[in-house]
């Protein structure tokens, strides 16, 4: 008897918990906001006020095509709605495995999504794919200590590089520490700075002109800047740690990682844009947006979270408690914490700077965004931390770009030139 | 049932777990390395030699294997001797110096990451006692030395304790008339160790060379932490290739590289360090 009822309470408690993951849970696969307390903000804060319950859970960028494919070729669809970046929602198209959204797009026409934003998530097709969500950039960060070295006749809003050598040079040299520090750790987004900030400053472009001479001096200026620059530059993953901790007085950094810093002391640093170089002011803006599964479990339910998420207060919060900023028109409030009005204010100045140029993040790589990462990041530890010629370097890694590009096909992205076919080295 | 199948029997469930969980896998690995598109191809390893830190990889890994193991072994036979001499509490002091194998690599890693960063305990110690006037980067690209030198007592302090569980245990399956013998002929303490002590320890001298050696082909939390992006190793590449690049025939590459390393130490250690067929 007492045999039974154990056996009858198992099977209870299976049953609850098939039950309680079954009740309507609505999914939410997202690449962003993956570290636990970024995630339980999410959880706790963002997500309160939805009238479903939704289970967030995170992914590695790199994971999401895998595990999409993988739902779709074992018919098992468990995921409901996706959050990532642009480039992250690329190699799901070609797997046509997301819901198209112009129903949902029109709905939400009058909030104020930029269009620039909203053909993003078309992908060049005629349908919506993914809504835009919310967005970040990377900025600058500096010790107020710093200031005062600053090269005479520089706005602290509109450096050029080769302000920010000197700048760098004079911290250098009056305190006898290199504290320029930039994020080159294997976990850092150093890559992102060649990507979308110096290769476009520079040459105006990032895979054409890999080679050209322009990028040859743009290499040798670097080096010569990397004198002032911190060497545990290469274990940095966040810049907001050796900031903090008053390693680094300049960093440069996605603003999610500098964020901690400008909250916890917003009187002690200043956020403003990256520099500028001879072809204007380059930067990489970055868009995360929201897409329902193809066979989702719950589409309905799947297009009223991205509705929700997409309403003024919810982007707000959003802004409150993540640091990434509304793509929505919505005004953000007086009392937001200071911080994250620092990093608000080094945006906004990037986006309306006269010479601002927009670069994209890689279009079109599919999986192989990590190989073209990888060719400037090489580039970079040829050239800088082991000090050979840029020439010979920038020719033996444009082969291998070249070959990137051939194979995976992809076309120009901003700010190259368009392209017919893949996008070529010159 | 006959009772010649029983044993059989009995081992068949875990060569069945070896099989699928470790011989198909390896299978597999290998095939993958040495395929490219689908076409049977050594532009895996072509592009894994070619790459500027598969050389720095397979110099960092043998420098460590070769400054490491050797002295973990010397270590470990002065520490098993020690032992032999201590009467009260030995239990307690074989326990505290095994402690370290308790401890995951990473943790380990870590723990001697706070101890050497510019702002750790060695710096703050220096910086007391007056020999450092400011912080001084001990990890950093441009003291390769002291890199390698805080990773060699990373993990000296790790997996010494291995070899010594190994050895002591080696040590006490020798009979104590061997050494009386000795002392009745006039040995002096150290021919007992060289000429009795040492021959008959040579078997577990070999399985702890091999165990470590292999181990320290394929370290790698350890050296990710102290090292990261400045101490690249054969495993470390092999990660970086799957996880970042996400190029997995060249991180196959990798692993086979490491594998086909650690079986060609294994086989000079089998065969180095072999008993005669007299002395068995």
């Amino acid at each position: 008897m007492q045999k039974i009822s154990a056996w009858l309470l198992v099977a209870g408690l299976l049953t609850a918990t098939a039950a309680g993951a079954r009740a309507g849970d609505l999914i939410f696969l997202s690449t962003q906001l993956r570290p636990i307390e970024e995630a339980q903000k999410m959880r706790n804060l963002i997500l309160k006020d939805f009238p479903h319950k939704v289970d967030y859970v995170t992914e590695q960028p790199a994971q999401l095509p895998v595990r999409i494919k993988a739902e779709q070729q074992g018919g098992t669809h468990t995921i409901d709605v996706v959050g990532a970046l642009h480039g992250e929602f690329q190699p799901l198209v070609p797997l046509d495995a997301l819901v198209p959204l112009d129903d949902l797009a029109a709905t939400i026409k009058g909030r104020g999504i930029p269009d620039p934003l909203m053909s993003l998530g078309k992908f060049g097709t005629v349908h919506q794919l993914y809504i835009p969500w919310m967005q970040a950039s990377y900025i600058m960060v500096a010790n107020r200590e710093a200031l005062p070295y600053l090269p005479a006749g520089a706005d602290v809003n509109a450096l050029t590089y080769d302000q920010l050598a000197a700048w760098a040079g004079a911290v250098q040299g009056k305190t006898g520490k290199r504290l320029l520090g930039f994020p080159v750790g294997p976990q850092g987004l150093m890559h992102r700075f060649f990507e979308g900030f110096l290769y476009p400053s520079y040459t105006g472009g990032v895979v054409v002109p890999f080679r050209s001479e322009v990028a040859e001096t743009m290499w040798t200026q670097f080096s010569a800047l990397w004198k002032s620059v911190n060497p545990n530059s290469t274990s940095y993953n966040f810049m907001q740690e050796p900031l903090l901790s008053g390693d680094v007085w300049i960093a440069f950094d996605h603003i999610a990682r500098v964020l901690d810093a400008l909250r916890q002391k917003p009187d002690q640093f200043v956020a403003f844009p990256a520099p500028a170089g001879p072809k204007g002011r380059g930067y990489m803006p970055v868009l995360a947006g929201l897409a329902v599964v193809k066979d989702a479990p719950d589409t309905n339910g799947a297009m009223a979270l991205i509705d929700y998420l997409a309403q003024p207060e919810t982007q707000i919060a959003t802004a409150r408690s993540v640091g990434f900023f509304p793509v929505v028109k919505a005004d953000l409030p007086l009392d937001l914490d200071p911080g994250i009005k620092l990093g608000a204010g080094a945006i906004e100045k990037t986006q309306s700077a006269k010479d601002a140029l927009t670069a994209l993040l890689p279009i079109g790589l599919g999986q192989r965004g990590g190989e073209f990462d990888k060719v400037f990041i090489d580039t970079f530890q040829l050239i800088v931390l082991r000090g050979q010629k840029p020439r010979a370097v920038l020719d033996r890694e444009a082969e291998t770009l070249r070959r990137l590009m051939t194979e995976t096909g992809a076309p120009c992205w901003l700010p190259d030139p368009p392209s017919t076919g893949a996008c070529q080295v010159q | 049932m006959n009772a010649r199948f029983i044993p059989y029997l009995l081992i068949a469930p875990s060569l069945g777990f070896l099989t699928v969980l470790f011989f198909v896998p390896l299978v597999q690995t290998i095939a993958l390395a040495f395929q490219a598109d689908g076409i049977w191809s050594a532009a895996n390893f072509a592009r894994m030699a070619g790459d500027l830190d598969f050389t720095d990889a397979v110099v960092n890994t043998f420098e460590i294997v070769i400054i490491v193991v050797p002295l973990q072994l010397l270590l470990a036979l002065a520490m098993a001797m020690m032992l032999q001499h201590v009467r009260g509490g030995r239990d307690i002091v074989l326990w505290i110096w095994s402690i370290p194998l308790g401890i995951s690599d990473l943790a380990a890693g870590l723990v001697w990451l706070a101890i050497l960063t510019d702002k750790g305990y060695l710096n703050t110690i220096l910086l007391h006692l007056g020999v450092l006037s400011g912080p001084r980067s001990w990890l950093s690209y441009e003291t390769p030395v002291t890199l390698l030198s805080a990773i060699v007592v990373a993990e000296l302090w790790r997996a010494t304790a291995i070899v010594l569980v190994i050895l002591v245990a080696g040590v006490q399956l020798i009979p104590k008339e061997y050494g009386e013998a000795a002392d009745v002929f006039g040995a002096t303490p150290w021919q007992r160790f060289t000429r009795v002590t040492l021959p008959l320890l040579k078997p577990s001298i070999q399985t702890a060379l091999i165990l470590r050696t292999v181990l320290a082909f394929e370290m790698f939390a350890i050296v990710l932490s102290i090292g990261g992006r400045n101490f690249p190793v054969l495993v470390s590449e092999a990660f970086n290739w799957q996880y970042n690049q996400q190029d997995f025939g060249v991180a196959a590459a990798y692993a086979v590289i490491v594998m086909g390393v650690s079986l060609a130490a294994t086989l000079i250690y089998l065969w180095a360090l072999r008993t005669p067929a007299a002395q068995r």
